[in-house]
């Protein structure tokens, strides 16, 4: 009796780890099949024609031609056309706030630059910061579920909503605090849905896309459009891009190069 | 054995109803986290770790330091820890349960957890902490449960568990160098960015889990018949005092690293903490009234009478309990956090909601710690006739 | 065997708990429901793919849809037949579908699925 029962036990348990080490095998989630994808057919997914492509998305920022005006239009239509709730203006719930890009100090954009006898024209005005779709990305290291990610064809660092699990173990890697987490449901402070991009859902990580949505629509990102000049976007490994000639010209600077996140956003001061 | 449980006085059957009603409150309001988000802690922007995330990295030492009675008992036979080791094991199974909670609770989207396993990711540093935290909990169990049915039946443990008991020891290191690392290998965090911090995490957590373990016993030789006896209790006192040493050291170190280097970047998280900065330092009183507690503690624990005196040793652990617990459970993720990347100060201040649910998890732990105290002390009893 | 009476008991008992579902459930089955086509859907005869496939396989397209588009940037599908379409819930899927009370929702409702991806997509308003 004793000896039977610890024999069923035993093969019941084996039985168990063999579904599972079967079900692991094949697959968890099944994949759909069509008789297309069983051969060796053409590509099933394709990039929208007319989309903007590059090897690595870059930006330059010429603090020189920022001013007030134009970050607040730069902030107001990022945030408007990417459903970024204003928690802050709309709800006073600070600890909640969201932002993609924003404007601040020389001595907070570039802490470690920072020095009594900064410019004038640096201690005045303000500069944009966002998300550095760095090189090597310290968040991308971090994220446990791959749900944030460098897309290896055109270098931009992402978000894959879906996948989120809401750890927050990106913020935690970012040294250049580039990320917002949604602490509620961003419709409560959204105050018209822009129908073109989708809003999050609260418990996930969320910050600039350098507009990929518009990249693949074979616009410019947002910020760039109505930046007067001020920003100029491009492929960082093509040399005869505009972003390049820029970089050739002038002594660009990223932030916090020291830690080695290599940014492809640069600054000319 | 666990009918064990089911069968107690008044006290016990009180305790178990008032952690239920504790766990109660705590998963009402963890439902309203769940429908509202994790809007309704004290987290923000900045800080976007808080209390529950302090208390699994102070409760992963908790766990860890089971290793202290496994380790001398098992790989040097030292006979005195025999009838405590259950106690370790055991303690750190209730831990390691309350450590996965928290990370759970603390999850954006709880319902999407096995996402971590769906797309597995070596170099992210959680991946490694989910394994070694499952891991260590499963050998515990196995461990804990089969040496306690052994003594049971009077028979000495099964071959097969030598073998799980050895690999428990690096793996009690494990939990707390991986979760150490989680934070220690993050650009652009000073106050983290230390490779002291693993041995810093291990040291304290050698003080605080040993600490627990002493006053748990003299709890359980003042309302149970199972006393586990002088020797083992001032083997494992002079085991905390040179723990609490050890991570006094290691602090030490740091303060000197960071203070001679005179690095804005490390230094301003100390001072933060320490002595408040642009106006604001919350934890001032906390951090300083930690490392008087803890200092205090190893000077009592060094002198042989005072050590030897049972009451000054249970001062002295809860001290060192308390110290640490600030220290880690307080201190280290905020002062982490602040200032932030961009050199601002917004603090963090955890609300009522965050409290109750923390302490929801932590009523968990104990109704498993108090479940499986009993279990032991149930069969000691019998053992003994 | 000891305390045969309380095992026996604990057994039954445990069965009609475990049975719960079936018994409550009892005399108020439902017949599967019929899937409503709007006039766009039923003009076009077939979906991006054929349409037993997709009432098969839907949730596996749209899980591919969403990786690829969210991870990949490819927004493009190419069916079966060498069709192309764009990738959207919102502007595709939703533009012959528009009917998503009686075209997701009762199938949806009637197996207790619960996809969350109204918690964030929008849909255009329902025009039927």
């Amino acid at each position: 009796m004793e000896n039977s029962r610890r024999n069923f036990l035993k093969i019941a348990g084996y039985s168990i780890l063999g579904v599972g080490a079967g079900s692991m095998l094949v697959g968890i989630t099944p994949k759909f099949t069509t008789a297309a994808s069983e051969e060796s057919a053409p590509p099933k997914y394709k990039e929208r024609p007319g989309a903007l492509t590059a090897n690595r998305w870059g930006m330059v920022i010429d603090t020189r031609k920022i001013n007030g005006r134009i970050n607040k239009k730069m902030q107001q239509v990022c945030h408007k056309i990417h459903n970024v709730p204003d928690f802050v203006g709309q709800l006073g719930a600070e600890n909640h706030e969201i932002k993609w890009i924003w404007p601040t100090k020389f001595s907070h954009a570039f802490v470690e630059q920072d020095h009594q006898f900064v410019s004038d024209r640096l201690k005045e005005t303000k500069i944009p910061v966002l998300c550095n779709h760095c090189n090597n990305p310290p968040c991308v290291r971090a994220c446990p579920t791959q749900a944030t990610f460098k897309r290896e064809k055109d270098g931009l660092v992402l978000m894959d909503f879906h996948r989120c699990i809401g750890c927050r173990f990106c913020i935690a890697a970012c040294p250049f605090g580039s990320r917002s987490f949604n602490y509620r449901d961003p419709r409560e402070a959204i105050e018209e849905l822009e129908p073109n991009f989708t809003p999050r859902m609260k418990g996930v990580v969320e910050k600039c896309n350098f507009c990929a949505e518009r990249l693949a629509r074979g616009e410019a990102p947002a910020c760039v459009e109505v930046s007067e000049g001020a920003l100029i976007f491009g492929d960082l490994e093509d040399p005869s891009s505009d972003i390049r000639k820029v970089l050739a010209e002038h002594n660009a600077i990223t932030r916090k190069a020291e830690l080695g996140t290599y940014p492809s956003v640069f600054y000319i001061i | 054995m666990l009918e064990k449980a089911l069968s107690g006085s008044k006290l016990y059957w009180t305790l178990i109803l008032a952690l239920l009603v504790l766990i109660g409150i705590g998963f009402l309001f963890y439902l309203r986290q769940l429908e509202f988000g994790l809007g309704i802690t004290g987290m923000n922007r900045d800080v976007t770790w808080g209390f529950y995330i302090a208390q699994f990295t102070f409760l992963v030492g908790v766990a860890a330091s089971a290793v202290m009675l496994v380790l001398p008992y098992y790989l040097h036979d030292y006979k005195a820890f025999g009838k405590m080791t259950v106690l370790g094991e055991f303690l750190a199974v209730s831990a390691v349960l309350m450590c996965l909670l928290f990370i759970i609770i603390d999850l954006g989207q709880p319902a999407r957890l096995l996402n971590v396993i769906l797309y597995p990711t070596p170099h992210s540093m959680l991946f490694w902490d989910m394994i070694v935290l499952n891991g260590y909990l499963f050998l515990n169990i196995i461990i804990g449960w089969n040496v306690l049915s052994a003594e049971k039946e009077g028979v000495p443990p099964e071959k097969w568990l030598k073998p799980l008991i050895y690999l428990s020891i690096p793996f009690a290191v494990s939990i707390h160098t991986v979760t150490a690392f989680l934070y220690s290998g993050l650009p652009g965090r000073g106050y983290w960015l230390t490779a002291v911090l693993a041995p810093k995490f291990l040291a304290s957590a050698f003080a605080a889990g040993p600490a627990f373990l002493i006053l748990l016993s003299f709890i359980l030789r003042k309302f149970t018949s199972f006393d586990v006896g002088t020797k083992p209790i001032q083997t494992l006192a002079k085991i905390v005092c040179y723990a609490t040493i050890a991570s006094l050291f290691l602090f030490f170190c740091e303060v000197f690293v960071t203070f001679y280097s005179q690095l804005p970047g490390h230094m301003d998280h100390k001072i933060y903490l320490f002595l408040g900065l642009d106006g604001k330092g919350a934890l001032i009183p906390w951090m300083w009234s930690s490392l008087l507690m803890l200092i205090t503690a190893a000077i009592l624990l060094l002198i042989p009478p005072a050590r030897k005196n049972e009451y000054v040793l249970g001062l002295a652990c809860i001290f060192i309990f308390f110290g640490s617990w600030i220290d880690k459970g307080l201190g280290l993720i905020s002062g982490g956090f602040i200032p932030n990347p961009l050199h601002e100060v917004n603090e963090y201040i955890p609300t009522v909601p965050e409290v109750l649910i923390s302490i929801g998890v932590y009523a968990i732990g104990f109704l498993v710690l108090t479940v499986l105290f009993k279990t032991v002390v149930g069969v000691k009893e019998e053992v003994r006739g | 065997m000891y305390d045969k009476g309380k095992i026996v008991a604990g057994l039954v008992i445990f069965f009609i708990i475990l049975a719960f579902p079936f018994w409550y459930n009892l005399g108020q089955s439902s017949p599967a429901p019929e899937l409503e086509l709007t006039d766009k859907a039923k003009q076009a005869e077939k979906c991006v793919e054929d349409t037993a496939l997709m009432t098969r396989e839907h949730m596996q397209l749209l899980h591919e849809w969403r990786d690829s588009v969210a991870r990949d940037g490819n927004r493009i599908y190419v069916s079966e037949n060498g069709d192309e379409h764009v990738i959207s819930l919102s502007d595709t899927c939703m533009d012959c579908h528009s009917n998503k009370a009686d075209f997701c929702d009762r199938c949806h409702n009637y197996v207790s699925a619960d996809p969350y991806c109204w918690d964030c997509h929008t849909f255009p308003e329902e025009n039927n």
